[in-house]
């Protein structure tokens, strides 16, 4: 690690441009109401933006609050206040941490105020706990709540049965809905051009996260991945800006990797790679700074991971498809990570062992998420199984503070890495 | 059979967690098959026909000490799918030559692929269900998953599932629906004439015994019943929801019915009564099945509610229809699906003026002290404070 490294964060362009439209997109949704505008609150697995563009609707993702504010270390009070508001202590903190807000006055991470949606889309993609979520939500908004409901992909493939049941429901009940809730008709070929920009980021995207595999590493494919993912799983998806901003974010890395140097982390360059890891599981928003550190200053670099994978799978060739636009929607919509069978997720995550060369594998399980987090120490076996190539667990959550330990977390992960070198070392001997 | 007799049986039913009255079903005959599911909902009429025994696996419940399933799960998962799995790597699974594990919430979800993986040599099916309602849309979706699921059990018999299997099972599945509504209103008539642990048990024979057998046990029962003379308490009248998967264990039904609790109506074993009507016997068997389930069906926290004011109305209905004096919300620890549903429910209740008590558990739960507490103090504001 480069211990010169100065204090503050350093940021490249492509990170300048994505806090822009980041806080260009809370901006717009701050003024929506009072300025006209309709506003579709929505999930981020499976999310449908380019449709949602086509009414011309803000896009409002109540996750996105919830992980802005963990990192904005204002999660805490919002998640007890839900609980004090009746929430139980067990259940998601995602939820509780958006049921706060909404108690506290709707403000957004950025301190703008949140508008009330127009409609609720529920894409009911990989989880269950959205169902209830937006049930919750809908309590307090008088707005319609559409539901597509995406089949659950538990023999590892799309049947023509699951795509002709989203097709179905997005041609006669969430399109109509959206129509009549925007008052704007729809028009195919303006769906077209989006998912033709979509296609364009998805191939930039997929080059960026699949640039670990050279040696050293010039990205870090979870804790970096998780700002590159971001315009292409929110709002941004299908918007020239998008585009924009992975050809940028592409510019930049292959510069990198043209220099032979590591990914940026926010205290510089990254030092000499040691470790190469595989990630399953969400970040920790509460400490990601601190969580991150864990690692780059051991030398472990993230090549592969499947969080970057939530909001859509890319790199096994699928892209939003102009040519056919609802079914390709329907397909995206039902190959998010999370709604891949327990074999598949295994299957995936032993490819990329093999495809990035990583030593190993890490599980960061957050209690909040059980559609990720059950079956995980069973993934954990197989892999190790499979791959030969040992594996950590760890527990955090996604934004509840109380359930990030750190001096728990990092004594495992100093211990792994030792483990790692010495399996390192006894092999090279 | 006297009551004690019938009851006895299914508290040895109940106890025998290595499954032998199924082992003794499939003894019976060459060649028979035995399907397992887990909560809420699986048209047991398909594998009926398929002439395979349905079973239903809702975890070890308290007396099983869970070993290796605790292996598998870390400590904020609920107990269902650490006590199935211990089920399952122990062999008291072994009678079973597949599972079914229905929608109902990302951790049933994902044990089907933690199934597949640990039992390769057994069929495993995950059974999606709509959460839309339109017959076009959903129902067209819906009934291929039936057909797919006819097709598959089908090869596992060796035969196909003829139109008139399925609607002859429908037909004893009706009745046993029938059955179980009868118990049901006859314990909200005179529940201290047919105690709930009593009713509980003689629900969870349903889940080993062939549906004929059972509904005969349970006609048995409501017969037996009606002979003897029950001390009647002033306890008040509640339903129990919540407790539509995870199992609370039978010590804790005991517990609120000795804090002054009769409970009149609840979700137990949802899949007894999750069809709320006859399925018509005649016509296309796959899309009666399909109708009933996406129009006659109970409402639960597993299943989306298209219309924010239809939220709590099931409930409401079924305080009002077994004339319950309140609610008590016994959910499963980490229970998403029940938790999260539970404050929308409260606030309907608090609408229309029904009291309600709240606590949470797990299979295993021992300390029952607090909720016998908790139960009586709920059972005495009632019959102090509401006039």
């Amino acid at each position: 690690m480069n211990k010169t490294a100065p204090l503050d964060v350093i940021k490249e362009p492509s990170m300048l441009k994505q806090k822009e439209m980041i806080d260009t997109n809370f901006k717009s949704l701050s003024t929506a109401n009072e300025e006209g505008r309709k506003v579709c609150s929505t999930f981020v697995p499976g999310n449908l933006n380019e449709l949602l563009m086509c009414f011309d609707f803000t896009r409002n993702f109540p996750e996105i609050n919830a992980l802005q504010n963990g990192m904005r270390k204002k999660s805490g009070r919002l998640i007890m206040e839900a609980e004090r508001n009746g929430q139980s202590e067990d259940v998601c903190t995602y939820v509780k941490s958006d049921l706060g807000m909404m108690l506290q006055g709707n403000i957004g991470p950025t301190g703008d105020k949140l508008p009330d949606p127009d409609v609720l889309l529920l894409s009911y993609t990989g989880c269950f706990t959205f169902m209830k979520w937006f049930e919750l939500v809908r309590e307090k908004y008088d707005c319609e709540t559409i539901m597509l409901h995406v089949p659950y992909q538990a023999d590892g493939k799309i049947t023509k049965n699951m795509r002709d049941y989203v097709v179905k429901q997005l041609k006669e009940d969430v399109i109509p809905t959206l129509e009549r809730v925007s008052g704007v008709k729809f028009d195919m070929d303006r769906l077209r051009q989006y998912m033709r920009q979509s296609a364009k980021a998805e191939d930039d995207l997929v080059w960026i996260l699949q640039s670990a595999k050279n040696r050293p590493s010039p990205i870090d494919a979870f804790f970096g991945g998780v700002y590159y993912i971001g315009p292409i799983f929110t709002a941004f998806r299908g918007t020239e800006a998008a585009t924009e901003y992975y050809r940028v974010l592409r510019g930049e890395i292959q510069q990198r990797l043209a220099n032979g140097q590591g990914p940026v982390t926010p205290e510089g360059d990254f030092g000499k790679e040691r470790f190469r890891l595989v990630v399953e599981g969400t970040p920790n928003y509460t400490n990601f700074r601190e969580f991150w550190k864990m690692f780059y200053d051991e030398g472990a670099v993230v090549v592969a991971s499947s969080y970057t994978k939530v909001g859509g799978v890319y790199d096994f060739g699928f892209r939003h498809d102009p040519d056919h636009p609802l079914e390709s929607l329907a397909d995206y919509c039902l190959g998010c990570y999370t709604n891949l069978s327990l074999p598949a997720r295994i299957k995936m995550l032993c490819n990329y062992m093999d495809d990035y060369q990583a030593d190993g594998l890490v599980i960061n399980s957050v209690k909040s998420c059980n559609s990720f987090s059950a079956g995980q120490l069973l993934m954990l076996r197989e892999i190790e199984k499979r791959t030969g190539k040992p594996g950590a667990f760890i527990e955090t959550d996604l934004v509840d503070p109380r359930y990030f330990s750190a001096a728990n977390v990092k004594n495992r992960l100093e211990s792994y890495f030792q483990m790692l070198q010495q399996k390192g070392a006894h092999q090279a001997a | 059979m006297t009551v004690q007799q019938i009851v006895d049986r299914c508290q040895a039913l109940f106890d025998d967690l290595d499954f032998n009255a199924v082992k003794e079903w499939k003894a019976a005959e060459p060649g028979r098959k035995a399907i397992g599911y887990m909560p809420i909902y699986v048209p047991r009429e398909i594998i009926h026909a398929a002439g395979m025994l349905p079973v239903g696996i809702f975890g070890g419940g308290d007396q099983l000490e869970v070993i290796h399933g605790d292996a598998y799960y870390q400590s904020y998962i609920c107990r269902i799918p650490r006590s199935t799995i211990e089920l399952g790597l122990t062999g008291r699974l072994d009678s079973l030559d597949g599972m079914l594990f229905p929608s109902i919430c990302d951790v049933i979800r994902n044990l089907s692929g933690m199934w597949q993986l640990l039992f390769k040599d057994k069929y495993v099916r995950y059974f999606d269900v709509p959460q839309t309602y339109r017959d076009d849309i959903a129902g067209t979706f819906y009934i291929h998953e039936l057909q797919s699921l006819r097709d598959d059990l089908g090869e596992l018999a060796g035969r196909p599932i003829s139109d008139d299997d399925l609607h002859q099972s429908i037909a004893l599945y009706n009745d046993n629906r029938k059955a179980i509504a009868e118990l049901y209103q006859f314990r909200a008539d005179q529940p201290w004439q047919a105690p709930t642990s009593e009713l509980y048990l003689l629900l969870r024979a349903g889940m080993v015994l062939p549906v004929e057998e059972h509904s005969q046990l349970l006609r048995d029962y409501v017969a037996a019943a009606n002979l003897v003379e029950r001390p009647r308490r002033d306890n008040c009248r509640v339903v129990v929801n919540g407790v539509f998967c995870e199992q609370p264990p039978l010590g804790l039904i005991k517990s609120l019915e000795m804090a002054g609790c009769y409970v009149v109506d609840d979700d137990f074993l949802l899949i007894t009564r999750w069809l709320l009507d006859a399925v018509p016997t005649t016509g296309d068997p796959m899309e009666n099945l399909s109708k009933a389930f996406l129009h006659h069906s109970a409402a639960t926290s597993a299943k989306f509610e298209p219309d924010k004011a239809d939220k709590g109305k099931f409930l409401i209905a079924q305080v009002r229809n077994s004339g319950a004096e309140g609610v008590i919300f016994a959910a499963p620890s980490f229970c998403d699906p029940a938790l999260l549903d539970r404050p929308m429910l409260q606030e309907a209740l608090t609408q229309n003026d029904i009291p309600f008590t709240a606590f949470k558990y797990a299979e295993n739960t021992g300390q029952l002290q607090a909720i016998r507490e908790q139960a009586g103090t709920f059972a005495d504001s009632i019959k102090l404070w509401s006039a």
